[in-house]
């Protein structure tokens, strides 16, 4: 018999019902209370980095789309304006507008999934379907503008793969006020409940200085404390046009996350209010035609264009982004996404790695759930937001 | 723009400590939902419509949710006005599929004023991954992916879109090979 003393040994995960996301947690336990844990990562791994090296480099989007398949377009957009920086060109006002609400979409759909999946696992089965139907509306504005629901490939280096249907604008504003009404509901079933707040607040802390350390972004960065944002802090497309707050909480417990979390859906709301408002008329693609493939008139047309379709997609050919290395962040929904890139002048990526945001966060999980009891890792691991697709490449 | 930080923190206070008044609200909240859900179903039951669905969930496969046009379905080769194929077997779809399951044996055309078309057009569907590059490639219009069929499952692994089949000229549909096999099998 091993001594009292001893703790046991309990391998969470792979597959388990409670962790969304293949993931396995190593924990020592005494009782039920977790003495030290190591976690695995890897059973996700696709080679998405290898796999962008053999290919072009608009081919290389569609890979992008299966990172973090919760808000896809965020990561497409990250991918192409890093190219973008490397060839030097920015993509008319029209097409960053449209990025800009697509990506803020995605950032309450991705919201919507992380707060309803950490719900349901705490108990709370409603606000999750009341979150799946929300989602839902939203998918239907990403399938109206891109054609597919969840593997967007929306972007295209320079510019957009098809502008916005014409009821598309409509579409949206009429959302709106429905994604509101079910944000409001959402809160008012848990929020203020007793329940929820005793199995939230004070669990998984990580301090202000911890969180910097560990490399944190996003939602979970600023619920301990720390207003980083990189749409703020580095602006990309046009988001230093629009009006918006940063939330930060002062415990950086997993009940500050979510509400971050809340009060980020209503911001993302607030800015493709805004966008709306002013978005431009114009070509969404740059008229470069060694970049963006020409108009199919001008395909089916006459034969220059003809010749740029081909020159575009031919083998060898294609579009030739100048040697050199570049990095450019976005803020994804769970933090900062980062993309770097490097050319030798062909017209495949010579390397492209992408900085992943929820690798650090996941990677802290066994010192924010120390000491804490095994239902805890629930809700903490709802907090992070783990994403396989994105963790393992 | 400035983009003011706000504190969000919430700190719970009597109201939340004693429980019912905020298990009451969200209580009112649900019930809310299936009284308005039920009064809506109650009026489809007496044909009249209502301008929300009653319940959001669609019955599937007896109804189906609408889809946008612009999904990307599955693929189809667009004919000329003589029954002609339009493809001209430029490789380009091929050169771009990302998934390398575009398979084309270009041959010549017994039409003299077409030079090149497909002997041979197979998409090996199920290494597609939908992305629809190959349409927007297409410089003569020739492949479209726009034919809304969301249900091709099958139990075999020989799903092979032919050049008949995407062109519409057969009506066999290749992923229900499982089905016949199936039936087979059970002697009917
Ligand atoms: S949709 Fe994409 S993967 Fe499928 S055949 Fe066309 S190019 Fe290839
Ligand atoms: S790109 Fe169009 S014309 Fe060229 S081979 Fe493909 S289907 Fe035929």
């Amino acid at each position: 018999m091993l001594p009292a003393s001893a703790p046991m040994t309990l391998a969470m995960g792979p597959s388990h019902p409670a962790m969304h996301g293949i993931i396995r947690l190593n924990l020592q336990l005494d009782g039920e209370r977790i003495v030290d844990s190591t976690i695995d990562i890897g059973f996700l791994h696709r080679g998405f980095e290898k796999m962008v090296e053999r290919h072009t480099w608009n081919q290389a989007i569609i890979y992008t789309d299966r990172l973090n398949y919760v808000s896809a377009i965020i990561n497409n957009t990250g991918y192409c304006l890093a190219v973008e920086k490397l060839l030097g060109i920015e993509t008319p006002p029209r097409c960053q507008t449209l990025r800009v609400i697509m990506s803020e979409l995605s950032r309450v759909m991705d919201h919507l999934t992380c707060l309803g999946a950490q719900v349901m696992e705490t108990g709370a089965m409603t606000a999750f379907l009341y979150a799946m139907q929300a989602r839902e509306w939203i998918y239907e504005l990403v399938e109206m503008c891109c054609g597919a629901r969840v593997t967007t490939n929306w972007t295209r280096i320079g510019g957009l793969s098809a502008d916005v249907p014409p009821e598309f604008v409509d579409a949206v504003k009429e959302r709106i006020p429905k994604l509101r009404r079910m944000n409001d509901e959402f809160s008012k079933l848990l929020t203020k409940n007793r329940i929820f707040i005793d199995r939230t607040k004070g669990v998984g802390v990580m301090s202000k200085e911890d969180a910097v350390s560990w490399g944190f972004t996003g939602p979970i960065l600023r619920a301990s404390g720390v207003p980083f944002d990189v749409r703020r802090d580095t602006p990309y497309l046009n988001y230093d046009e629009f009006d918006f707050e940063i939330p930060v909480g002062s415990n950086g417990d997993v009940y500050d996350r979510y509400n971050v979390r809340l009060f980020e859906m209503e911001q993302s709301l607030r800015i493709t209010e805004q966008a709306l408002e002013k978005l431009p008329d114009g070509p969404v693609n740059i008229a470069d035609k060694t970049i963006s493939l020409p108009d199919k008139l001008d395909v089916y047309g006459n034969i220059e264009g003809l010749i740029n379709q081909f020159k575009l997609i031919m083998d060898d050919h294609g579009i030739k982004v100048p040697p050199g290395e570049t990095y450019l962040p976005v803020e994804a929904a769970n933090g900062e996404l980062g993309f770097y890139i490097v050319s030798t002048g062909e017209d495949v990526p010579y390397k492209c790695r992408c900085r992943p945001p929820c690798l650090p966060i996941t990677m802290a999980m066994p010192t924010m759930i120390k000491g804490e009891m095994i239902a805890d890792i629930i809700p903490i691991f709802g907090s992070v937001n783990m994403i396989g697709g994105e963790l393992d490449r | 723009m400035q983009k003011k930080v706000t504190n969000i923190t919430i700190t719970p206070g009597f109201k939340e400590d004693i429980y019912w008044v905020e298990v009451f609200r969200g209580l009112w909240i649900t019930n809310r939902h299936f009284f308005v859900n039920m009064w809506r179903l109650t009026l489809n039951l007496f044909g009249i419509k209502t301008k929300t669905r009653a319940v959001a969930t669609y019955q599937y496969p007896e109804e189906h949710r609408p889809i946008h046009h612009r999904l990307r379905g599955r693929h189809r080769l667009t004919v000329r006005q003589n029954g002609s194929m339009r493809c001209t077997a430029c490789m380009l779809c091929e050169t771009i599929c990302p998934c390398d399951c575009i398979h084309i044996i270009p041959g010549e055309s017994p039409d003299p004023n077409v030079e090149k078309f497909p002997e041979q057009f197979t998409i090996d569907v199920l290494r597609c991954c939908f992305c629809g590059y190959c349409a927007e490639a297409c410089p003569m219009d020739a492949i479209r992916m726009d034919v809304i069929e969301p249900e091709f499952a099958s139990y075999t692994r020989d799903i092979l879109f032919t050049k008949e089949f995407l062109m519409g000229q057969t009506k066999e549909r290749p992923w229900e090979k499982w089905l016949e096999a199936d039936m087979k099998s059970k002697g009917a």
